[in-house]
This record gives structure tokens, sequence and C-alpha cells, in this order.
């Protein structure tokens, strides 16, 4: 029985990350287009703009 | 003989090729579209692009100068950013082409299309003016670009969303948590668990569940709070009591030491209740406050002329009736009044929908939120504030809908009758336990909690949102957007449907008649020398003959016409023709030429309409709507427009009021009706139908009191709704029949005590299961 004091934890500890990791998202906007994320992998990216020289 | 090489299918657009088409390309704007692919290099566009052949095709159009300063927020860093909704999103390629010609411009900074709302957000170096470009360059494409104030469209929804989808997360991960330590509880009953081991168990479910219960709880317990407060019930207190009772029982459980905790029911549950409403609030998109909406199309300010010449700025609310204000070329008029100087063409379609410009001159009437166009105008005020016509159609419009008695959802209609039989059920198997069964009352009281439980209206919570995201998903592709939660469960419901003609039926920019009389060498001077105009009449006669080379030399004079040397063309006046009141209607847009040494040319125009009117007028028929005609304009135009499209009950010079009336007086006979329409003149008729339909490039104020806005040419929207909505209904009444069904199983078994816990969640998510599954099938079918 004394796994269990260090197996609770550790699943309370992994599911808390994962909680943390989907807030973190939620907050930083990764929700908002969830149709888009899927289709941009498929194309090539827009040519970084380089800042200095505007 | 030979190969044809000719394609069949215009190489930008995809339309069939006429036989008489020479190119490869159905017109000048396709044409132009391909080239500024190429000369991008991205013509891989072409190989990616998948077309959709049930969307508007993305063929170019000429598009009315729009204002979209109001829409352009300048920030100190030197950098200015818009929000705009793309039409003609057909595939990710489109989305990708827009990015990468945009963001090649060197002054542009971001340029990214959310590609499940389909905006595009612009973010560019420098001042706010070169917004207008850079739209052109996405609508020389073909997609169509309409600005939005984001800020305003969805900060209260989107706040609300984020803050559900926390709750989400939180009753997910306790639910997940909890099951763990369920399982081995369980697994503990048949390996004989230790008393401690269990407590143990307990003790951390409870750990976990009461706080996750508090914080995923709150959406739930305040609305139940706040019913109950007004003595009121609505679905969310059976949720908030069999929650709140389930963890209450299941504490006293653990300090009793007993062999029964209920929190696992009672998170997941939560869970399931939250996965539906996330699905309810994003369904119903966006939402909009009209009378906040109203303000961004006023103006910030005034210039009024004072007493000495001089001129200052005040607000609009300052302005009196008496006082003169100069209006700049491009600016929205603040206040009724008449012209007291001044020559300009006046955009109106704010207020009626017609998109043409009418010309006005000293003593003419001008309204509030009338955008001038070419010319300064000083203005003599006549009304200011809340007694302009603008001011009273938002007023009407209001009254409209305050009047309406508040649709009730269909899960709130059913609540009444619901929650009572719960309650009743419940406390009658407690009573039986306690007093006949002679079981003790804790005994008694779980039983009655997991009756509560099991008859938790879950699929009621989710069945209806479920169906609602299935089919709104489905229109969104369509290009309809629904405002208003309750759109489909009304629209399943309508028996008539009334249109408005300007802008509605009809696409509102005028169309160049045809006439058998008329001198084609003239028409070809006259396509010539209007090219180099952007006045919406001299675009549709460019239009009829667009093969025409622009004239060299046009002079343009505001609100009268062109000049090239001595030909003019432009309004009767303007060619020196005395009004003789014969030659057509004076209120039929016209425009005439005149060329040294031949007799002056008429060139009347009509209003174009939408490409599939009749059609979809003659659906409705046949599907057992009747469809009339509600419009503000002339009888003879409206006469016209109704026999077009196949429609025998037409009223002309209908203003907002009389509309209003006609609306209720159906709605009195016990008529539902669906109106769809488009100006400023209609909203207050919007808001009084039943349900409401507005083209996406209606007035501002329209689409806010519609409750669905479609996007693109055709009216086949209409037709797509009403059978999606019917749809719909179809599949809340299985999915309804089926948790009635459920709850006629289960409840019997948790009365007689024979639903444990893993058994109530086994029921739990199965029904949940089935009913989205059930759902689903309705976005998965193809439109008929």
């Amino acid at each position: 029985m004394t796994s269990l004091l260090l197996l609770i934890p550790c699943a309370l500890l992994l599911g808390g990350a994962g909680l943390a990791a989907f807030l973190w998202a939620l907050r930083s906007g990764q929700f908002d287009d969830l149709d888009g994320a899927a289709s941009r992998i498929l194309f090539d990216d827009p040519p970084q703009k380089e800042k200095h020289h505007v | 003989m030979g190969i044809d090489l000719q394609p069949i299918q215009c190489r930008h657009c995809g339309a069939p090729l006429g036989a008489d088409l020479t190119g490869p390309f159905c017109g000048d704007g396709c044409a132009r579209a391909y080239g500024l692919i190429e000369e991008a290099g991205l013509s891989l566009f072409y190989d990616r692009f998948a077309r959709d052949p049930a969307a508007r095709p993305l063929r170019p159009e000429q598009r009315p100068a729009r204002d979209l300063s109001l829409n352009i927020t300048c920030r100190d860093d030197g950098t200015a950013s818009l929000d705009l909704m793309v039409d003609g999103l057909q595939c990710a390629a489109c989305g990708w082409l827009i990015e990468i010609l945009l963001t090649r411009r060197p002054e542009v900074v971001t340029a990214r299309i959310n590609h499940s709302t389909r905006r595009l957000r612009l973010v560019w170096r420098g001042v706010a003016e070169q917004g207008a470009a850079l739209v052109e360059l996405v609508e020389a494409l073909g997609f169509r670009l309409t600005p939005f104030d984001p800020a305003r469209l969805d900060a209260a929804v989107n706040a609300e969303l984020r803050d559900l989808m926390r709750c989400l997360a939180v009753a997910g991960f306790a639910a997940a948590n909890i099951m763990l330590l369920s399982v081995s509880v369980w697994a503990g009953h048949s390996t004989g668990m230790g008393q401690a081991t269990r407590d143990l168990m307990h003790w951390l479910s409870a750990l976990i569940a009461l706080p996750a219960i508090l914080y995923a709880g709150r959406p739930f317990f305040r609305s139940a709070w706040a019913a109950v407060r007004h003595g009121r019930t609505n679905m969310d207190v059976p949720i908030s009591i069999g929650v709140v009772a389930a963890a209450g029982m299941s504490l006293s459980e653990t300090l009793r030491h007993g062999p029964y905790a209920y929190f696992d029911s009672a998170v997941t549950l939560l869970f399931f209740l939250l996965v539906g409403r996330v699905l309810d609030l994003r369904a119903r998109g966006r939402t909009r406050e009209a009378a906040a909406h109203l303000l961004s199309l006023g103006v910030a300010g005034a210039t009024r002329l004072t007493g000495d010449g001089r001129t200052e700025t005040v607000a609009l609310s300052a302005l009196r009736p008496g006082d003169h204000i100069l209006v700049a070329a491009g600016e929205r008029i603040g206040a009724d009044g008449r012209v007291a100087s001044g020559i300009s063409d006046i955009d109106a379609s704010l207020l009626t929908g017609e998109s043409v410009p009418v010309p006005v001159e000293a003593g003419g009437p001008v309204f509030a939120g009338q955008l001038n166009l070419s010319a300064p105008l000083t203005i003599a005020v006549t009304a200011a504030g809340d007694d302009t016509l603008l001011a009273e159609i938002v007023r009407l419009m209001e009254a409209a809908e305050s009047g309406q008695v508040r649709y009730r959802r269909l899960a709130d209609r059913l609540i009444p009758y619901y929650t009572p039989v719960v309650h009743l059920a419940a406390l009658a198997t407690y009573l039986y336990w306690w007093l006949s069964a002679g079981e003790v009352w804790q005994v008694a009281l779980l039983r009655a909690v997991s009756v509560l439980i099991i008859t938790c209206p879950c699929a009621l919570g989710l069945a209806i949102p479920a169906v609602q995201v299935a089919a709104s998903g489905r229109l969104f592709r369509r290009g309809i957007l629904l405002k208003s939660a309750t759109a489909l469960e009304k629209l399943a419901e309508i028996d008539q449907v009334v249109f408005d003609k300007t802008g509605t039926l009809t696409t509102g920019s005028p169309e160049l008649r045809l006439d058998p009389d008329r001198d084609e060498e003239m028409l070809l001077i006259a396509a010539g020398i209007a090219k180099t105009s952007r006045h919406p009449l001299s675009r549709a006669l460019a239009a009829a003959r667009p093969d025409v080379a622009a004239h060299a030399g046009v002079r343009e004079v505001p609100g009268r016409g062109l000049a090239a040397g001595a030909i003019r063309l432009g309004a009767r006046a303007w060619i020196g023709l005395l009004d003789d009141g014969v030659t057509g209607g004076a209120a039929e847009p016209e425009m005439w030429l005149s060329v040294p040494g031949r007799p002056s040319q008429r060139f009347a125009f009509s209003e174009a309409s939408r490409p599939d009117s009749a059609e979809t007028v003659a659906w409705l028929r046949g599907a057992g709507y009747p469809v009339s005609l509600l419009s503000g304009d002339r009888p003879a135009a409206v006469a016209a427009m109704a026999a077009r499209c196949g429609i025998e009950d037409w009223r002309a010079g209908a203003d907002p009021a009389a509309k209003v009336e006609v609306l209720s007086a159906r709605k009195a006979e016990g008529h539902r009706v669906l109106m769809v329409g488009d100006g400023l003149n209609d909203a207050p008729a919007l808001a009084a139908a039943d349900v409401s339909m507005s083209p996406a490039n209606a007035a501002d104020i329209a689409q806010t009191a519609a409750d669905v806005v479609f996007q693109g040419e055709s009216l086949s929207a209409v037709r797509e709704i009403l059978s999606v909505a019917k749809k719909a209904r179809a599949v809340i009444r299985e999915n309804l029949a089926f948790a009635v069904f459920y709850n006629l199983a289960a409840v019997p078994l948790a009365v007689i005590g024979w639903v444990t816990p893993p058994l109530a969640a086994a029921l739990m998510s199965s029904s949940s299961l089935i009913v989205v599954l059930n759902a689903v099938r309705l976005a998965g079918r193809k439109a008929s």
C-alpha cells in the first residue's frame, strides 16, 4: 500500500501538468483557430519579414 | 483537324466559358487576378485550389469604394490594423494565397487568416489610408472583404467562452483523477480492500472533487440561483441540486466511513454538461448589441459654422436646429437638414439599401447617417440627435424587439414539466425506503440521490446544443451565420416568407437596361468615358461594354457629370436638357450622353436582381411557404420585380413603421414570419419578424437586428437554412425521445436501488455519446 503514497501524487501531478498546459494554451489563443493549423502545415510559410529595413 | 486546346473553364474562377469568348478567361477581372497571381510566382495556387462547386465562383467584381476609416485602428508605434470578414474562402489554399500576397507587401506586418471564423487580421506600418489598397488587392482576386470591429463583436462572448473552457478543463481534470481513484475502490469491493485504504481514496476524491465542483459548477449555480430568486425554474436548478446533493451525500458517507461515494458521478456529470454549454455557446456565434453598434455608424463630431464665419468642431449632441454644418466629401452627415450650399452626391444606402448615389443641391433634404460622396456641402440643420430619422428608426427597432414575446427555447419549455417530476420521484424514493422498507435514513437518501443523478437532464443539456453545433457548422460552411441561439428552432416553425426588394431580391447595384432603339456607337463612346469614373452608374455603363478603351482627357464634375472636350455624359441638366417629365420615370436612374451634331442619347438603368431570386421564390412556394414582397420603393418598380420573381402579394411605398405594422398584423393572425431584408429601413421589420435574415453586405444595423446573416450573391441561403432547420428539428426530437426513453428505463432501476456508481457513470456516458453521435449525422449529410 505504500506504493499508493507515491503513485497517487504522481498521477495528480501529471494530471495537474496537463491541466496547466491546457489553461496556458487557452490563454495564448491556441483554440481560436482550430481549422487553420490543420491546413497551414500543408503550405510553405510566407517569407519572414526583415524588420530592420522597414 | 486538331485538338481543341481551348479550356472550357475560366482559368481563374472556373466558370464555364461561352463559345464566343476567345481568351481563357470569362472577363477582365479574372484575367487581371490570374496575372496578379502569375506575377507573384504563385501559380502553384491553381494546382492546390480545391474548388467548392457550391460556393460563389472566385470572380473579381467592381465594388463601390467604402469608408474603412471607422474600422482601422492606429497605434502609437506607427502601425495600423484592420479586421475583416472574408467571403469566398473555398479551401486552405485560398487562405494561403491571401496571406502570402499580403505579407509580401513591404508595409504589411501581419496578415493572418483565422480559418475557423473566416476572418482576416491585417496589421501594417504606415497611415490608415494604405488599408484601402490592401483590401483592394485581395478583392482583385475575387474575395470579398467586410470590415468589422472585433472588440464590439465578441468581447462578451469570448470572455464567457474562455471562462466555460477553464471550467471544462478543471472538471475534466477532476473527473479523470477521481475516476482513477473510484476504479480502485470498485475493484477493492471484490478484492477486499481495507476500510482505511477505502477511506483514504474517498478523502482524496473529496479533496479533488469539492474545489473542482465549487469552481466548475459556478455557471450552473449562478444561473440556478438567479432563477430561484425570481421564483422561476430553469434547467440549471435540477442540475445544481443533483450535483450538490451528490457531493454532500458523498461527503457524509466519507465522514461516516461508508462504502459508497458519488464524487465521480457529480464531477463527470458536471464535465458532460459543460461540454454541452461550450458547444451551445460556440453555436450561438456572434451576437451584437444594437445600441452600442449604432455609435460606430455615427460620426465623431460635426464642423459647425459660427456666426462670424469661423468653424468649430462640436459633438453631435451639441447640434441644434438652425445650425449650419460643413460636411466634407467622404464624411457622414451628422444631422437631418437641408443643403444650404454645394452640389454633391449622397450615398443613402445606410437608410434605404439603395446603392445608387442621389444627387443633391441647395434646398435638397439630407439625413443623418448618409454619406456625402463627391464635394463639400453646407447643411442647415433641421433635426439633430434623438430627433433625426436615424434615431427614429432605431427607436422603432428597439420597440419592435422589446414588444416581441421572447421566444422560449424548447429545453426551457420542457423544464417546468421535467423538474417537478424528477424531484417528486426522488422524494418518493426516499420516503419509500425510509418509511415503508424500513431502511436507515442514510441508505434511503443514497437511493434518492441516485434517482436525482440518473435523471439529471444530461441528454437535455447536450442533445440540443450538439444538434445546433452540427447544423450551424454546416450552415457556416455555406457562408450562413446564425446570430441568435434560437434562430434554428424558430426557423423550423416558419410558415410565411417576406422579402424586401432593394438589396435583397436585387443586388442593390444598377444594371444598364436593354434598349433596342439605342445607338450602339453612342453606347461605345459613353462606356469609354464612363470607364474613368467610379460613380456606380458610370461603372454599370462601363460594365455593359467592358472591351472599350478608356477615353482620354475626361473631366469629372461632382454631382453633375463627365466631360471630354465637347462630349458630355451625366445628368439630364448636365447636357443642357430640361426635364420634360415624359421620358421614363424621374425616379429611375438615368444618364445622358451628348455628342455635338447628334441627338442626345438616354441610358436607363434598372436594379440587377440576384441571380436566383425567381428560382428561390419558386422553391419556397413549392415547399408551401407563401411569399410576399414588402418594399419602400415606387409601385411600378416593385410590381415589375414581383412579376419577375413570381410574387403575387406585394406592397410598395411601405415606410419602416408600415413594414412593422404588416408583420405585426400577420403575427396577430397566427402566422410565423421570416423576414429577409437589408436596409436600415428594414431593421425595425427585421426585429419585429419571428425570424429575420440579412445579406452580409447589408447595412450594419440591419445585420444587427437580423437573426441570420448570409454571405454571397445567392438567395439559395434561404432555401438551405429552412431545410437544415427542419432536419435539425427532426434530430432534436429524436434526441429528446431517446432521452425520455432512457430515463423511463433507468429511473425504476435507481428507485429500487440497483444503480451503483459504476453503472450510473456508464449509463450517463453512453446516453451522452449516443445523443452526440446522432447530432453529428446532421453535419455529415450532403446539402439537398
